[in-house]
């Protein structure tokens, strides 16, 4: 479904990504780990647009977006929930959802988007009980939701999410979790960046590792939640400790 | 003071206060989509005015009107496309030049144009010394066309931003321009449309003050100091604290006639836009966590 060969993308003269290839498949759950720098947020703005690559390419259900204006990746059927939730935090909730349909007013027509409006407060109904409240007034957990029942308004099929845990607490983070796993029961696609490895990986299909702007290190999430130099950078796991003399 | 003159210096205030209003909603609307100041806000008023003047030798006074703002939307929406949509990822001091820049050239266009004469739209009712008495005081008819257009598209505004599917990504693109783009919208349209509907209220607005105020080529560069004002004094970006602020601004500087040489008018706005800077930067409506959240 999503095709990326050899990009390279970065920040004025600062190189970020060093010939990143990666692809997710229909149905598919892919996360990509990495720590803190190692590029996983600025792969997620190259694809979607925000960020020009300097080189490589990315294909799209066979279509060409490489540098693609953000606006229009969304209307082939790919969206991104940005990192940290970026709500239109002066508008209502409901009015936040609703500009997540933006690209369909003329595709769908409203009552297609009406329907998927109550899906969306189906799956999440603390949004449905707050449609009139103002985004910013939402806890963050609320907005993380929000955020997500926004790209999902936009009727895409495949989802990318850049960190959707992060700042939330377990028992929410747990919530987002189920949710995304979900998702791929109504037929999406997702690809998700996280800082939170353990959770991510154990919700997906496959996983890629991203080290200083390189994929290290990529196979089913199973064998990576095996893998020990793995374990040891990103599971937080001490196994020198567990070593038995 | 009598209520007769009280009610009289009110309306004068009202007047005013409602076209400071209307430069101010202007500047926010583009302020909002775009992060600047448009320095050529004044000379929208002044084409819009200057244009209808022109049109209406040859055509009734609504259609001059109609036609003439719709001519200045025409010329914001050049002026947008020519200057600012192809800037990739330009600096807001250099956009504000740019409109400053802008608001000079088209100055002089229209000294080129319309030279130094003084023209005036005819009364919209009646004429000079027509009056109709409110509370005893003597008030000219335009003084309500005034306050009853200006009053108009302020509520038509807020139903636009708040009820259309534009108007709501226009606030969208305000609140947060990535997250925008990632919905779908075309944030460069916006602030095409941005520049629009500025470009049109100010002209209606210079059309329907036009009897009272007179026109010339340069009565944009006093009704942008006064616009500018108004929009820090209620809070750079807000529409309805501009109003207010529009109306607070207008009042003061007529109520100030009693006591002060009507030459010192004029120093009213400059010393409330400095106190304002000094002490309350984020305007009287404003809050501080907002202002840092701004680039300008």
């Amino acid at each position: 479904m999503l095709r990326i060969r050899n990009i390279e993308a970065g920040y004025g003269s600062i190189r970020v990504l060093r010939k990143v290839s990666l692809h997710v498949n229909p149905g598919e759950i892919v996360t990509i780990i990495g720590a803190n720098g190692a590029g996983k947020t600025t792969l997620l703005k190259a694809v979607s647009g925000l960020l020009k690559t300097t080189s490589g390419e990315i294909r799209f259900k066979g279509n060409d977006i490489t540098n693609i204006p953000a606006e229009r990746l969304v209307s082939l059927g790919c969206v991104l929930v940005p990192e940290g939730r970026q709500v239109f935090s002066t508008m209502t909730v409901k009015e936040n959802l609703m500009l997540g349909a933006t690209v369909r007013y003329r595709r769908d027509g409203k009552e297609t988007i009406e329907k998927d409006l109550e899906r969306i407060y189906n799956l999440f109904p603390r949004l449905a009980e707050r449609q009139g409240q103002l985004a910013g007034t939402l806890s963050g957990g609320e907005q993380q939701m929000l955020a997500i029942g926004r790209a999902l308004m936009s009727g895409a099929e495949l989802i990318m999410m850049d960190e959707p845990s992060m700042g939330l607490a377990p028992v929410i983070v747990k919530e987002i979790f189920k949710t995304i796993s979900e998702l791929r029961n109504e037929g999406k696609t997702v690809l998700l960046v996280e800082q939170n490895a353990r959770a991510a990986l154990s919700i997906s299909d496959r996983g890629y590792v991203i080290e200083t702007g390189r994929i290290v290190l990529q196979g089913p999430a199973e064998d990576l939640l095996e893998n020990r130099d793995v374990q040891r950078a990103y599971l937080g796991r001490d196994l020198d400790a567990e070593v038995e003399l | 003071m009598s209520t007769e003159l009280f009610f009289q210096y009110i309306a004068a205030g009202l007047t005013y206060g409602f076209i400071y209003a209307i430069v101010a909603i202007g500047f926010n609307i583009i302020y909002n989509t775009t992060g600047i100041i448009n320095f050529a806000q004044g000379e929208f008023v002044m084409l819009g005015s200057m244009t209808a003047i022109t049109l209406n030798a040859f055509m009734p006074l609504p259609l001059a009107i109609l036609l003439s703002v719709l001519i200045t939307m025409i010329v914001g929406a050049i002026m947008e496309m020519l200057f600012f949509r192809w800037l990739e990822s330009p600096t807001v001091l250099r956009m504000i030049i740019i409109t400053i820049g802008l608001s000079i050239i088209i100055r002089e266009i229209a000294l080129a144009i319309w030279g130094e004469n003084v023209r005036a739209l005819p009364y919209f009712t009646g004429n000079e010394v027509t009056s109709v008495s409110i509370f005893g005081a003597h008030i000219s008819p335009q003084v309500l066309w005034v306050i009853g257009i200006c009053s108009i598209v302020v509520v038509a505004l807020q139903m636009f931003f708040k009820f259309t599917r534009y108007g709501r990504q226009m606030r969208a693109c305000a609140a947060n321009r990535e997250a925008a783009r990632l919905c779908g919208i075309n944030a460069k349209n916006m602030v095409t449309l941005s520049f629009v509907l500025s470009a049109g209220i100010g002209a209606l607005a210079g059309c329907v003050v036009s009897p009272i105020t007179y026109s010339q080529y340069n009565m944009g560069v006093p009704l942008a100091i006064k616009g500018f004002t108004v929009a820090i004094l209620g809070g750079l970006g807000n529409s309805m604290a501009a109003v207010a602020g529009g109306l607070v601004l207008g009042i003061l500087e007529s109520f100030s006639v009693w006591i002060m040489p009507s030459a010192y008018k004029d120093a009213i706005s400059i010393a409330i836009l400095l106190l304002i800077l000094f002490f309350r930067p984020g305007g009287l409506f404003g809050r501080k966590e907002e202002l840092a959240l701004k680039e300008f």
